[in-house]
């Protein structure tokens, strides 16, 4: 009776034992030696030891590695299952969108009015300031979520359409003094075009390939805009980027002033209550727009495209029409999305638009569930929501968000609520559903 | 005349330096299909080790030269075999689970990866740069007292970098195409499941390719921080990119292509930046890459691919 047991402890033990040395061999020089200037050596490098933490980083790989050969990976009934029990599969998720919506949407409208209710107008600041943050992710997520989510392209360079519309505003209103409301249709035009400009070469290419073309155009845009001193400022950006109105009165005190005009008391909290209701209006246009294109014929070949390249070429479909009003539109919402961002910080450089963002858009695109909609929101409020809630921890919280993003995508590859619905099926066929549970190994 | 025998040397020298790099792309992507965008991390990772070595070794110039050589020696093959380690966790977790799953998790995770990788780095090793001290100073003069007065110097690290890639190159070629090792893995590269059936050990031999790469990035690694003699965090991105580009434009999946991309790649960078505009350089190198995807997908070297249904 007890020696299988033992023998059954030992193996989980040598296993465990072997992930220890290897977690040894990895951390030994990275963590316990620190090679760095240190002070007194005139500017050479010196060693600071530290075997503790490499004793502390051994010891959790050990510990995890153990505890998951003995309750998940070798034992007859792996606790995930019984947990598992408890988490709701993602076909049952499937109705979560009807209900949860409605529930999102009317608490998001009255948001400002339950914060500036609770905390007074400056307490609500700064939680006003992370909803739209939160919100213009979800927007961005959404737009993002046309190209990878429906079309199944991989784009890793979608910054470089959101830097598109941010600099789009500022240099207009720069240069031509145009206001926020003219510029923003200009922004997300420019914006889609600049996707046709590059999409039209690149999209012949396959998956991954297209992925990596993608990031190369997003990191030439990001250096152009870097290194063209005269025309966009380069690293010292745009600044005084003019405030958005209300629809032509200024959010300002005194006469003509929006509180002046509706005849209220003058507070800064005006103007943040309006910038978030405005991205929260376009993130809703986003999502609208899409759901009802997804309805249409050219909704449908994104799906079909996402399925299988090659049915859809051998059906008549015009792939590269297809794909090219995919990335257009991606781009267009990420170009207002992009003169919104201008607009709110009033400063924008080169800095804001970096590789790092681009990951962080996929990574609630994919961690959402690809083609979801309410995966994508509630991956922004989640992981913006959680950045900002670990700010204390400014310089973990990227390599956490680097681990997440691997172990989330092995743990289900088709994301967290990945629910692919064709929108088209035929009525009562069995396969109207395809949830995260059943696709195993797709070919996307 | 002398600026360009002089950009043509440090050309050669850079373009050796992604030519090892670009190697550990080409056989990932040949035996698995699959872009290994953590590759440049991984040879960030292993130019940090290296300058852990050196400094807790306490290398300097002033060793006599047989004793520097020889404990460069040994740096090398310690920072080879953990770079190694590196390149098969990454493995092992990151992509293994994944295979055969849809054709764009890897690459997701292989963002991850690199994103927690630099990041790792960063913590663990401090944000700042890392100057160290040359190592190998000085080197011949190869024209003098020319009308403008322009020098050209071959330095001895310089040197070092050509013939050391020289001498890999011909060991890997010779690993890959003399060993049961190479065999398998040239096997696997054509036909999984048939090698697999012929009693190959497919995951060990995908395992040590990653091996194989990471430990040419090592070399990699360790030939950069010589020869520029400062490291971040962040040289992993930009030189995986180029190194990826190199790859790219010899025609993926070939190992002389690799090698080819990467010289070529190395040259048209310095050349730009001797010639035109410092500023651009990386746009020089993305544009390339971009060309080449879109004009000539299967690059100098590579074989046509053919889509099958």
């Amino acid at each position: 009776m007890s020696a299988p047991q033992e023998s059954f402890l030992v193996s989980c033990a040598k296993d465990a034992a072997v992930g220890g040395l290897i977690a040894l061999a990895l951390f030994s020089l990275m963590i316990g030696m620190q090679a760095d200037v240190a002070t007194g050596l005139g500017g050479q490098l010196g060693i600071t030891y530290r075997w503790g933490a490499v004793g502390i980083a051994v010891a959790v790989v050990f510990a995890g590695r153990l505890l998951l050969n003995l309750f998940v990976w070798k034992a007859d009934t792996p606790v995930t299952r019984t947990l598992g029990s408890f988490i709701p599969k993602a076909s049952s998720v499937v109705g979560l969108g009807k209900y949860a919506m409605p529930i999102f949407l009317v608490l998001a409208v009255v948001l400002p009015f339950l914060l500036t209710y609770w905390l007074g107008s400056r307490g609500s600041r700064q939680y006003l300031d992370l909803a739209i943050l939160v919100t213009t992710y979800v927007m961005l997520g959404w737009g993002l979520n046309i190209v990878v989510g429906l079309a199944g392209l991989l784009d890793l360079g979608y910054v470089a359409f959101y830097a598109v519309g941010a600099y789009s505003y500022a240099l207009l209103a720069q240069y031509f003094g145009f206001s926020f409301w003219v510029c923003l249709p200009l922004a997300g035009i420019l914006a889609a075009f600049w996707g046709i400009i590059l999409g039209f070469p690149v999209l012949r290419l396959r998956g991954d390939y297209l992925a990596i073309v993608t990031l190369a155009f997003g990191e030439i845009i990001r250096v152009v805009l870097l290194n063209w001193y005269e025309f966009t400022g380069g690293p010292d950006g745009i600044t005084g980027i003019p405030r958005p109105s209300f629809f032509g009165i200024e959010f300002e005190r005194g006469e003509g002033g929006f509180a002046d005009v509706f005849g209220l008391e003058y507070s800064s909290i005006h103007r943040i209550i309006f910038l978030y209701y405005l991205i929260l209006i376009m993130a809703l246009v986003t999502n609208f727009v899409t759901m009802r294109l997804r309805k249409l014929p050219i909704g449908r070949a994104w799906e079909a495209l996402r399925e299988d390249e090659i049915a859809c070429r051998s059906l008549g479909i015009n792939t590269t029409n297809t794909k090219l009003t995919a990335f257009a539109l991606g781009a267009m919402f990420g170009g207002f999305a992009g003169s919104f961002f201008a607009t709110r910080q009033g400063f924008i450089s080169p800095e804001s638009f970096t590789f790092i963002e681009s990951a962080v858009i996929l990574a609630i695109v994919v961690l959402g569930g690809l083609g979801s909609q309410i995966g994508v929101v509630i991956a922004a409020v989640v992981m913006i929501g959680g950045f900002e809630f670990f700010r204390g921890l400014e310089e973990y919280r990227m390599l956490v968000f680097g681990l997440l993003m691997v172990v989330i995508m092995v743990w289900r590859p088709r994301g967290l609520i990945s629910v692919r619905r064709p929108s088209i099926a035929l009525s009562g066929g069995k396969a109207s559903v395809i949830s995260a549970d059943l696709v195993q190994e797709g070919h996307g | 005349m002398e600026y360009f025998l002089q950009q043509l040397i440090n050309g050669v020298t850079l373009g050796s330096i992604y030519g090892l790099i670009a190697i550990g792309y080409t056989m990932v992507y040949g035996i698995i299909g699959m872009i290994n965008f953590a590759h440049g991390d991984i040879f960030m990772v292993g130019s940090f080790l290296s300058l852990i070595l050196i400094v807790a070794f306490g290398i300097t110039a002033s060793l006599p030269i047989g004793l520097l050589i020889l404990a460069l020696i040994g740096v090398l093959i310690i920072s080879m075999a953990l770079t190694s380690v590196w390149g098969w966790t990454v493995e092992r977790i990151a992509y293994r689970p994944l295979r055969g799953s849809f054709r764009l998790a890897p690459l997701i995770t292989a963002i991850g990866a690199s994103i927690a990788l630099q990041n790792f780095v960063q913590i663990s090793q401090g944000a700042r740069n890392k100057p160290l001290q040359p190592l190998i100073p000085g080197g011949f003069t190869l024209t003098e007292g020319s009308d403008d007065g322009f020098i050209v110097q071959l330095s001895y690290s310089q040197i070092l970098i050509i013939v050391v890639t020289t001498l890999l190159m011909i060991g890997f070629t010779l690993l890959i195409n003399k060993t049961s090792l190479g065999r398998a893995q040239r096997a696997c590269e054509q036909d999984r499941k048939m090698a697999s059936l012929l009693g190959i050990n497919v995951d060990r031999t995908i395992s040590l390719t990653f091996v194989m790469g990471a430990a040419l990035a090592a070399v990699a690694g360790l030939l950069f921080l010589l020869y520029y003699g400062v490291i971040d965090f962040y040289i992993g991105f930009l030189a995986g990119v180029k190194a990826f580009t190199a790859a790219v434009l010899g025609g993926i999946g070939s190992l002389p292509g690799a090698m080819l991309g990467g010289l070529l790649i190395g040259l048209i960078e310095t050349f730009w930046s001797g010639y035109f505009s410092v500023e651009y350089k990386d746009v020089a190198a993305f544009s390339i890459l971009a060309i080449v995807l879109i004009f000539m997908p299967e690059g100098l070297l590579g074989k046509p691919e053919v889509e099958k249904v």
